[in-house]
C-alpha cells in the first residue's frame, strides 16, 4: 500500500494531499459505518420522497422512541461481537427481565428496588455464560444458548400469564415525554438509550477495557502476550451484554407496560442484524457502537416504511432485513479480501 | 468413540428411568385398529422432525460448519405444499415442488459458505431472517389449512407405527447407508478434522460443503412437511420455530464437536431422543410444560462440561 | 568485556518423551548483536522461551542483570526488561499504531485514556527508531515490515535492555531488512542487547557480533561472528551424522525424458524465479538451509502455493497448476514437511488416511471397493513396514516414523509419476529413515521422478542423483550426482563474498 514510508526523510502529512487522495485515505474500517449511514439516508429519503410527513421530526423521533430498547441490546451485542464472541440469550433476557419486573411489581416491591433486581439478574446471568465460556473453552454459541433457553424457562417459572405493570412510578417514567425544540417529543426511555450509547462509546474508546476488547477481537493471542487483561475482557463483555439485555429489558417493560414470557421472541438475531449491518465484523475486532445504533434505526426505517406503504405486507421487512445482511457481509469480505 | 456416547446413553436410560418410576405403565405399548400406541411412540413420532433436522446438522458441523437457517427452510417447505394444495394442486407434486425449493437454498447456503468462504453462522443467519418472509410471503401471511388425507399421511399417517417415524428413521438408515457406502462420511470427516491436509491430499472440499447444506436443507424440507402435515396446515410463522436449536443441541449432545470433525449418527439419534424425552418427562411428571427449557438449559450445560475437560486437557498436552 | 546482561547456565527443557535441550549455556552482552543458529529443532525457540517464562526449567539458571530470575511468561519477562518480537506479528493489526505500542500502558488522564498524549508518546517512540509514519493510523494499512517495525518500537518502548528477534526477517525483502538493520544498530549503540534468531547467512554476517549455534537442543559453540568462517558455521549447524545407509546402490542407467520442467517459476516474497528439469527415474535432491526457499519451490510445484511467475511443463505441454488438484490430475504428488497441520487427519484410522488422495481423486460418489482399499492397505503396511499393522488405529496415536509412512503410503496408491517429499525423515526413528530412503531409491530404479528435500546434507547427497542447492531464497546451484560431495554442497550452501561486510560492520 504505502511503500514510501520506509524512507527516512519525513514526509509532510495531511497538508499538500488532493481531496480524491483524502478519500481513498478513508480507513477501511470505516466504510461499513459509512456504508450504514448511507443506507439509513437512503431508506428515510426514500421514505420522504414517497410520503408525505415522513420527513418530520416526530417520525425519526418515534424511530427512537419505538427501538430504545433495541439500541440498548444492540450495545450489549457490539460488545460482545467485538471481541468475537455472540450473545444468544439477548431476548430471553429481555423477557426475563419484564417478567421479574411485572411480578416484583406486582407484590408490592418499591421500583428502585426492582430495577436493581433487575440488573442485577442480567449481569449475574452475564457473568455466569462468560465464566462457563471461558474457564471450560465451550463455544459462547452454545453457552448462550443453554442461557437462552434458561432464561425464557424461568420465564414461565415465574408466570405462564402476561403480567400487566400497574406501579404508578413505572407508569410515569413511561407515559412521561419530553418536549424538545419544534414540537418533537420523546420518552424517558430514548434519554436512557442514549445515556447507555455515550457510556458505551467512553468505555470502547477511552478506557483500558474498551480498547482490550478491540485487542482481544484482533487476537486474542497478540492480547494476550501484550500482557493486557483479555480474561476480564472476555468474561466482562458477557456481563455488559446481560447488563444491556435487563436494562432494555426494562425499557420494554416500560413499552409494553406488561412482563411476559413471551415478549421479545427473536430479538436477539434483531440485535445481531443490527450490528452486522452496523458494520460490524462477526469475527470481532472491526465495529462501532454507533454504527450498531444506526444499523437499529435502518432496521426501523424500514419497518416504518413499511407500515406507511400499507399495501406491502410485513414479511417484506424480514425479506428486506436479510438482504440487507447478506449485503453488508459481501462488502465486508470484499474490504477483507482486499486489505 | 464408545466413551463418547456413555454420556449420552445414561442420560437418556436415567430419564427413562425417572419415567418409569413415575408413570409405570411408560413402556407400555397398546396397538388398536392396527396402529401401535403408547408414550415411547409418542416420543418417537414428536422427536420425528428435530431427529431429521439434526441428521442434517451433523454433517453440516461435521465439515466445521453450522446452519441456522434450517427452520425457516422447513416453514418453507410447509408453505409451498400447503399453498399448492390449497390452489388445488396435487399434494405429491406440492411435495415435490416444497423439496425442489428448498434444495435450492441449500445451494444458496452452500455456495455463501463454500464459494464466497463467508463465515457459516453469518451465511445461514440470512436465510434465518429472510427465510420466514419468504414463507410468509408464500402464505400471503395466512395460516394455510388444506384438506388432503393423503398430505395428512405424512405427519399424522400410521402403517402400524407413525408415519413420521417411520420417514425419519428411514432417512436415519440413508444417511448412514450412504455415507458408509460411498465416500462422503470420510471426506467429510477428513475436511472436518483436518481441511489444510484434505487441500493437499486433492479432497474438493467445496463439492463436499455444497452437499451437506444441500442435504441439511433436503432434512428441514421433510421435517417441515411432517410437522404442517401433523396439522394440515402451514403456519409460516411458527412451524419449526427454533427447531435448529433443538437439532444442534441434539448433534452437541450426541457427542459431535461443534468444532468439526468425527461424527456420530447414532448420537445425534440418541440427542434428539434425550430432548424430546426430557419434554415428554417434564410432561409426565407433572411440572408445567413451559419449565421444560430450563431442563434443557440444565442438560445443554451438563453434556458440555462433561466433554469440555477433555479439550481442554487436548490443547495443553501440545507443547507449543 | 562487561559483565552479560543475560547469563544462561546449564538450561535443559524437556517436553513429555523429548529432551528439547539439553545443558544449553547462553551469554548475552549489553551493546551487542547475537545471532542464535540452528537447523529445525535444534532448539533455538525452546531457549528463547526457557528465557522468558514460556517453558519451565528441568534444570539448569538464569541470570538477568546479575540476580537470578524466572519468570512466570513473556509479559513478566517484558515488564523486566526483555522484550520479544516474533516472526508473526503478534500485535493488533484493526487497532492504530499508537495503540499497539502503547496498549496496556496508554497515557491516563481523570482515568480516561488520553489520545493525544498518547499519540505523541508513540511518535516519540517511532522517532526513536526512526520510523516516520501517523501513530494514529491503523496497523493493518500498513506493510508487513514496518507492522513488524512498530512491534519492536513496542517492545523498546518500555525500557528494554534485552530485545530478542525471533526470526523477524523472514518476510521482509532487501530494502526492508536494510532499515531492519539501521534500527537494531540504533538499539544497539544504545546499549540493548539484541539476540537475533534468522536463517539467512548474509544477514549473521551483517549484522551481529557474535554467534551462538545449537544443534538438537545442544550446545555446539559460541563464537565471534569476525573470526568465525561461513563454512564452519553451516558445518556446526547441520553437523556430520553419519549416514544410516552404508551405502545405496547407484543405478547407473540412464535417467529417462523430462517429466516435469520449470521454467522461471517463482513468487514473490517465497522464492525467487528459478528454472529446474526433473526426468523419470531420478532422485532430485533440495539442499539448503531452513528458509532458504527448498519447501518454496516444492509448494511451487505442487500448486500449494500459486506461482506469480513462469510456467511448468508437464511432458513438454504447459500445464496450468491452480491448486493441488490440478497437480494431482498430472501425476504430482506432495508430501508436506508439516506432517502434523498438513499431512495427517489425526483423528482418522490408518485405512481412511491411507486411501485419502486416491479417494479424494474418484470423488465421493465412487468409493474406492473395500477390497482394494483392504488390499492396498495390506499390502502397504508390509512393504513400508507400518506399526501397528492395524488398519482401523487412529493415525494420531501412531509414532512420527508411522505417520510418515502412512502419508507416503497415502501417494503411493496414487502411483504418481513425480513425488515430492519435504523432509520426509524429519523426526522420525533411525529405523524408520532407512526404509524410507531404501524406499525413495527403489521408486526411482522403477521410474518414478522424486524430489527429496531433507536438511541433512549427507542423506540429500546419498540418495539423490541431482542436488539442487537453495541460498536466501535462490536456487544458486545445480550439482551432478555422483561427483558430488557433502562438502561442496556445504559450500555452495554458505556462500561468499559477504566476508568483507562482515568485518565492515
Amino acid at each position: 500500500m504505502s511503500n514510501s514510508v520506509m524512507s527516512p526523510p519525513a514526509k509532510p502529512s495531511g497538508s499538500s494531499r488532493g481531496l480524491g487522495q483524502v478519500v481513498s485515505k478513508v480507513p477501511s474500517r470505516f466504510l461499513p459505518v459509512i456504508a450504514t449511514f448511507v443506507v439509513f439516508v437512503a431508506t428515510f429519503g426514500v421514505g420522504s420522497a414517497r410520503y408525505e410527513g415522513f420527513a418530520s421530526g416526530q417520525v425519526m423521533a418515534n424511530l427512537f422512541i419505538d427501538n430504545a430498547f433495541l439500541i440498548v441490546l444492540a450495545v450489549g451485542m457490539t460488545f460482545v461481537i467485538l471481541t468475537g464472541g455472540i450473545d444468544l440469550s439477548v431476548g430471553s433476557v429481555v423477557a426475563l427481565s419484564t417478567m421479574i419486573a411485572a411480578s416484583a411489581l406486582q407484590a408490592g416491591w418499591p421500583a428502585w428496588l426492582v430495577v436493581i433486581t433487575v440488573l442485577a439478574a442480567g449481569s449475574g446471568l452475564g457473568l455466569a455464560m462468560g465464566w462457563v465460556i471461558h474457564r471450560f473453552g465451550v463455544q459462547p454459541f452454545i453457552v448462550t444458548l443453554a442461557g437462552m433457553f434458561l432464561a425464557r424457562g424461568l420465564c414461565f417459572v415465574i408466570s405462564v400469564e402476561s403480567v400487566s405493570i400497574k406501579n404508578p412510578t413505572f407508569r410515569d417514567v413511561a407515559t412521561g415525554t419530553i418536549e424538545l425544540p419544534g414540537g418533537v417529543t420523546i420518552t424517558y426511555p430514548v434519554v436512557i438509550a442514549l445515556v447507555a450509547v455515550i457510556a458505551a462509546v467512553y468505555v470502547l474508546h477511552l478506557t483500558r477495557f474498551g480498547r482490550t476488547v478491540y485487542a482481544v477481537g484482533g487476537s486474542e493471542s497478540s492480547a494476550r502476550l501484550m500482557g493486557l487483561a483479555t480474561t476480564r475482557v472476555k468474561i466482562g463483555v458477557y456481563v455488559i451484554s446481560g447488563f444491556c439485555s435487563s436494562l432494555g429489558g426494562l425499557l420494554f417493560s416500560l413499552y409494553m407496560l406488561s412482563g411476559y414470557s413471551l415478549h421479545a421472541v427473536g430479538m436477539e438475531l434483531d440485535a445481531i442484524a443490527a450490528v452486522v449491518v452496523g458494520g460490524s465484523l462477526l469475527s470481532g475486532g472491526v465495529g462501532f457502537v454507533i454504527g450498531s445504533v444506526v444499523g437499529v434505526l435502518v432496521l426501523g426505517t424500514i419497518q416504518t416504511l413499511i407500515s406507511f406503504e400499507g399495501t406491502l405486507s410485513s414479511w417484506w421487512t424480514k425479506i428486506v432485513i436479510g438482504a440487507l445482511l447478506l449485503a453488508f457481509i459481501a462488502l465486508q469480505r470484499i474490504i477483507v479480501r482486499r486489505t | 468413540m464408545k466413551n463418547r456416547l456413555l454420556w449420552p446413553v445414561l442420560a437418556l436410560v436415567a430419564l427413562l428411568v425417572l419415567n418409569v418410576v413415575v408413570t409405570p405403565s411408560f413402556f407400555s405399548l397398546r396397538l388398536q385398529d392396527g396402529h401401535l400406541y403408547g408414550s415411547l411412540i409418542d416420543i418417537l413420532r414428536n422427536g420425528a422432525p428435530t431427529l431429521l433436522i439434526a441428521l442434517g446438522m451433523t454433517l453440516v458441523i461435521a465439515t466445521r460448519g453450522i446452519d441456522l437457517s434450517v427452520g425457516a427452510v422447513a416453514a418453507i417447505a410447509g408453505a409451498v405444499t400447503c399453498t399448492y394444495i390449497a390452489s388445488g394442486g396435487d399434494p405429491w407434486i406440492g411435495m415435490g415442488l416444497a423439496l425442489l425449493l428448498c434444495a435450492a437454498l441449500g445451494l444458496w447456503n452452500g455456495f455463501l459458505v463454500s464459494v464466497l468462504g463467508i463465515q457459516p453462522i453469518i451465511a445461514t443467519l440470512v436465510l434465518m431472517t429472510a427465510g420466514r418472509g419468504i414463507a410468509m410471503l408464500i402464505t400471503e401471511g395466512q395460516i394455510v389449512t388444506v384438506d388432503s388425507p393423503t398430505y395428512r399421511e405424512v405427519g399424522a399417517g400410521f402403517l402400524v407405527l407413525p408415519i413420521a417415524i417411520l420417514i425419519s428413521l428411514a432417512v436415519l438408515g440413508l444417511v448412514a447407508l450412504v455415507t458408509r457406502k460411498t465416500a462422503l462420511g470420510l471426506l467429510i470427516e477428513s475436511v472436518g478434522v483436518n481441511p489444510a491436509a484434505s487441500r493437499l491430499a486433492g479432497v474438493k472440499a467445496r463439492t463436499i460443503i455444497w452437499t451437506v447444506y444441500v442435504f441439511a436443507a433436503l432434512c428441514a424440507a421433510v421435517a417441515g412437511l411432517m410437522i404442517s402435515s401433523n396439522v394440515s396446515a402451514a403456519d409460516a410463522n411458527n412451524a419449526g420455530l427454533w427447531i435448529e436449536m433443538d437439532a444442534i443441541l441434539a448433534v452437541v449432545i450426541g457427542g459431535t464437536s461443534l468444532a468439526g470433525g468425527k461424527y456420530s449418527l447414532t448420537g445425534t439419534l440418541l440427542g434428539a431422543l434425550i430432548i424430546q424425552t426430557l419434554t415428554t418427562t417434564v410432561y409426565t411428571i407433572g411440572i408445567a410444560p413451559e419449565i421444560t427449557l430450563v431442563f434443557k438449559a440444565v442438560v445443554v450445560i451438563a453434556v458440555c462440561l462433561m466433554q469440555a475437560p477433555i479439550r481442554i486437557r487436548v490443547r495443553q498436552g501440545v507443547p507449543a | 568485556m562487561t559483565e552479560p546482561v543475560v547469563d544462561m547456565r546449564g538450561i535443559s527443557v524437556e517436553f513429555p518423551g523429548v529432551k528439547a535441550l539439553q545443558e544449553v549455556d547462553f551469554r548475552l552482552f549489553p551493546g551487542e548483536v547475537h545471532a542464535l543458529m540452528g537447523e529445525n529443532g535444534a532448539g533455538k525457540s525452546t531457549l528463547i522461551k526457557a528465557l522468558t517464562g514460556v517453558h519451565p526449567l528441568a534444570a539448569g539458571e538464569v541470570r538477568y542483570a546479575g540476580g537470578s530470575v524466572s519468570f512466570g511468561g513473556p509479559a513478566e519477562a517484558q515488564a523486566a526488561g526483555i522484550s520479544t518480537v516474533y516472526q508473526e506479528v503478534n500485535l493488533c493489526s484493526n487497532l492504530t499504531v499508537a495503540e499497539n505500542i502503547l496498549l496496556g500502558r496508554e497515557p491516563r488522564k481523570f482515568g480516561r485514556i488520553d489520545g493525544k498524549t498518547m499519540r505523541a508518546r508513540a511518535a516519540e517512540m517511532l522517532a526513536r527508531i526512526g520510523l516516520h509514519i501517523d501513530p494514529g493510523s491503523v496497523l493493518e494499512s500498513h506493510p508487513i515490515a514496518v507492522q513488524q517495525l512498530v512491534a519492536i518500537a513496542r517492545a523498546v518502548a518500555v525500557d528494554a535492555r534485552v530485545l530478542v528477534l525471533d526470526e523477524p526477517t523472514s518476510s521482509l525483502d532487501v530494502d526492508e531488512v536494510a532499515e531492519l538493520f539501521r534500527i537494531i544498530r540504533v538499539l544497539r549503540d544504545e546499549g540493548v542487547a539484541v539476540l537475533f534468531v534468522t536463517h539467512f547467512l548474509e544477514q549473521v554476517y551483517e549484522i551481529s557480533d557474535r554467534i551462538t549455534v545449537l544443534r538438537n537442543g545442544r550446545l555446539v559453540g559460541e563464537h565471534a561472528t569476525a573470526t568465525f568462517s561461513r563454512i564452519d558455521l553451516v558445518s556446526a549447524m547441520l553437523g556430520r551424522e553419519m549416514g544410516v545407509l552404508e551405502e545405496i546402490e547407484r543405478r547407473t542407467g540412464t535417467p529417462g525424458d523430462p517429466l516435469l520442467v520449470a521454467e522461471g517459476l517463482g513468487r514473490k516474497g517465497s522464492v525467487a524465479p528459478f528454472d529446474l528439469e526433473i526426468r523419470s527415474g531420478e532422485v532430485v535432491g533440495l539442499a539448503g538451509l531452513l528458509g532458504s526457499g527448498r519447501t518454496e519451490v516444492a509448494r511451487l510445484l505442487f500448486g500449494a502455493d500459486k506461482a506469480d511467475s513462469g510456467r511448468v511443463l508437464v511432458d513438454g505441454k504447459p500445464v496450468h497448476l491452480r491448486g493441488p488438484r490440478s497437480a494431482i490430475e498430472v501425476g504430482i504428488a506432495f508430501s508436506s514437511e508439516d506432517r502434523k497441520a498438513e499431512g495427517v487427519v489425526a483423528d482418522l484410522s490408518v485405512r481412511d488416511n491411507l486411501i485419502l488422495a486416491m479417494q479424494a481423486a474418484r470423488g465421493w460418489l465412487r468409493p474406492v471397493p473395500r477390497k482394494l482399499a483392504d488390499e492396498l492397505v495390506a499390502k502397504y503396511m508390509e512393504m513400508l513396514d507400518i506399526r501397528p499393522a492395524n488398519p482401523d488405529a487412529v493415525v494420531g496415536t501412531l509414532s512420527g516414523g508411522n505417520q510418515q509412512k502412512v502419508l507416503l503410503a497415502r501417494w503411493l496408491v496414487t502411483e504418481p509419476r513425480l513425488l515430492i517429499l519435504d523432509e520426509p525423515t524429519r523426526g522420525i526413528d533411525v529405523g524408520a529413515k532407512a526404509q524410507i530412503q531404501k524406499l525413495v531409491a527403489d521408486l526411482a530404479a522403477e521410474g518414478m521422478a522424486v524430489v527429496f528435500i531433507s536438511a541433512e546434507l549427507e542423506e540429500v547427497v546419498r540418495i539423490a542423483d541431482r542436488v539442487v542447492v537453495m541460498r536466501d531464497r535462490q536456487k544458486v546451484a545445480e550439482l551432478d550426482g555422483g561427483a558430488v560431495g557433502v562438502d561442496d554442497v556445504m559450500a555452495l550452501i554458505a556462500g561468499g563474498g559477504g566476508v568483507e561486510k562482515a568485518v565492515a560492520s
